[in-house]
């Protein structure tokens, strides 16, 4: 085979069970594909040997005629998701250099079922950021340009590193998290597939905790297959989570080619946001228009408090960030600065070994938590998260499913948006009120703009409905017809 | 809402996040502007509505009241910034 690099997730393991390539061949072209694309800073531990190893030990399953259903495939890992004694650092200088002693659940299950890991990719510290800019490793490069630029672009956050890996074709697929849009938002500015299931659909467990009512991890892939194929491994409930969901998981893949005839389909009128580009716009009546085609009845719906969204978003995720990021003090492990008193030591340690956005979103959740200040705005955000989830109920009686823009633009420049905190956080416009809500939602890629960048289109389904989304992404994804790729500048 | 300096002390104090004095003022200025714009939740109607804690609604699982895991200081340990025989080492608490 010429470049494996370039198959998809489902082609390497029809490949690998076919026995015409083997799972070393593999991961060795993964392993130099990853050298060679160093300029765009998506991984930030390289694991080669650990990734030959396990390789090797995939082979060795095969020969006996075992496997799982993602043996031999390589993939990148997030680093959020903690693995044991591989260095897991959430994108932080304060978790420099450690090493948990434990495998997170999702990660421990992609092993249960033959996956072998590259490294861990870049993301923004902690999770927070819509651009990777936030990362104590230097933001990732998308790899797409603008035709006839070289200017370096954002490949989106939190996932930055999960979605260029995948565009850049250095893994086959990627585990990514999504607390407001981290997922959806670089699938959609890479051309890549993104789902983010149902709260509860996957375990937190071992995954480094920002925002735990929202947090939410799935996979990031070249397809719709794909990511189904992923989700299925990464999904089921887990004991050590309190919140897992104790729910069967489907054959997520079977849905992908299912016909979705007759699927009532809602537009919500309130995601026409003004300064939208009438790419997007274009873009998603084109959607509306597959779907049609597809046999789909498009009902216009309206989510009344959508504009709320974002403000509450900001109340919750940050009070929940301040009580989870407490931890980090310097006793038990990371970073722990040099100074007298228990105090200072604690105050110096996390002025050092936060970043700037972290600092601001801490010092905003412990206000809003703080003594007088709690009713007015946790409790308050709280009850606008009521409305907003109130009004996706409402909508779902009439329809299946959601169709929205993913982002409210292409893939930026970097360092074009990093100034104003409020302007970088309306990216998640369209990806946000699914998290405050619970919901499954994917980014399809549709098109591009008239710069030549990759485009998405989301779907919002019902709790635990991620069948009919893989269905829908499925129609999309076959009317859409997305087959471009980013140059290979890099190489 | 407009903070200031003096209550952006405070607010890095509780937080524990040491700020250098000139960072103060921009600091309250730069986190008053996203407060000012979170302040329009005050547009929506919530009499009545009870807040939303979770994001499902489940019941939390209870489980026997067993030890599971343990044992193993050296794993406990292993990340640790300064430690002794079996202990954390941490900064003097009581003078």
């Amino acid at each position: 085979m010429s470049d494996l690099t370039g198959l998809t997730l489902k082609a390497a393991a029809d490949a690998i069970k076919s026995k015409s390539v083997s799972s070393v061949e593999l991961t060795k072209a993964f392993v130099d594909a990853v050298e060679t694309a160093r300029p765009l800073n998506a991984y930030i531990l390289e694991t080669p040997e650990k990734a030959l190893a396990m390789a090797a030990a995939s082979d060795e399953r095969i020969a006996r005629g075992e496997g799982g259903p993602l043996e031999g495939l390589p993939l990148g890992i997030k680093d959020l998701f903690c693995t044991e004694g591989v260095c897991t650092t959430a994108g932080s200088k304060i978790l420099e250099g450690f090493k948990p002693t434990y495998e997170s659940t999702i990660t421990s299950q992609l092993w249960r079922d033959g996956a072998v890991m590259l490294g861990k990719l870049n993301l923004d510290e902690f999770a927070m950021g819509s651009s990777n800019e936030t990362s104590a490793h230097g933001p990732v490069v998308n790899p797409w340009r603008s035709r006839g630029s070289n200017r370096k672009l954002t490949p989106g956050g939190s996932s930055g590193g999960s979605a260029a890996a995948v565009a850049a074709g250095i893994c086959l697929g990627a585990t990514a998290t999504d607390t407001g849009g981290s997922i959806r938002q670089p699938a959609s500015f890479t051309g890549t597939v993104g789902i983010k299931p149902t709260y509860g659909r996957c375990s937190r467990w071992g995954v480094v905790a920002f925002a735990s009512s929202l947090d939410q991890a799935g996979p990031i892939a070249k397809t719709v297959t794909d990511s189904a194929m992923l989700l299925r491994s990464m999904a089921g409930h887990d004991a050590k989570d309190s919140t897992s969901l104790d729910v069967e998981v489907p054959d997520f893949a079977a849905f992908v080619g299912k016909s979705v005839k007759g699927l009532r389909i809602g537009v919500p009128k309130e995601y026409r946001v003004d300064g939208m580009p009438g790419e997007i716009d274009a873009l998603w009546e084109q959607g509306v228009a597959w779907l049609k085609d597809a046999g789909c009845e498009i009902v216009e719906v309206s989510l009344p408090h959508t504009r709320y969204a974002l403000p509450a978003y900001y109340i919750v995720a940050p009070a929940e960030a301040s009580s989870n990021l407490a931890r980090y003090d310097g006793m038990r492990y990371g970073l722990r600065a040099d100074a007298k008193s228990l105090v200072d030591v604690y105050e110096m340690t996390r002025a050092e070994g936060f970043g700037d956005e972290v600092k601001r979103r801490v010092m905003i959740g412990t206000y809003v938590l703080s003594a007088g200040y709690y009713d007015a705005y946790y409790l308050k955000a709280l009850k606008v998260r009521r409305r907003i989830a109130d009004d996706f109920e409402q909508a779902f009686e009439k329809v299946d499913a959601l169709l929205t823009p993913t982002a409210p633009s292409a893939a930026f420049g970097l360092g074009e948006a990093s100034a104003d905190p409020v302007a970088m956080y309306l990216n998640d416009v369209f990806t946000v009120p699914v998290n405050l809500a619970g919901l499954p939602g994917i980014s399809v890629p549709a098109g591009l703009d008239g710069q030549g960048l990759p485009l998405g289109l989301q779907l919002i389904g019902r709790p635990l409905d991620e069948g009919t989304l893989f269905s829908l992404g499925g129609a999309l994804e076959q009317a859409a017809a997305f087959k471009d790729k980013p140059e290979r500048w890099w190489a | 809402m407009a903070l200031t300096a003096a209550d952006m002390k405070k607010i890095a104090s509780l937080a524990r996040i040491r700020q250098p004095e000139e960072r103060l003022e921009p600091l309250a200025k730069e986190i008053s502007g996203i407060l000012d714009w979170i302040e329009q939740l005050g547009e929506v109607d919530t009499d009545g509505v009870e807040p939303m804690t979770s994001a499902v609604a489940s019941k939390l699982p209870m489980r026997q009241d067993v030890v599971t895991d343990g044992g193993d200081p050296a794993r406990v340990l292993s990340n640790a910034p300064k430690t002794d025989r079996n202990f954390f080492v941490v900064p003097k608490v009581v003078e």
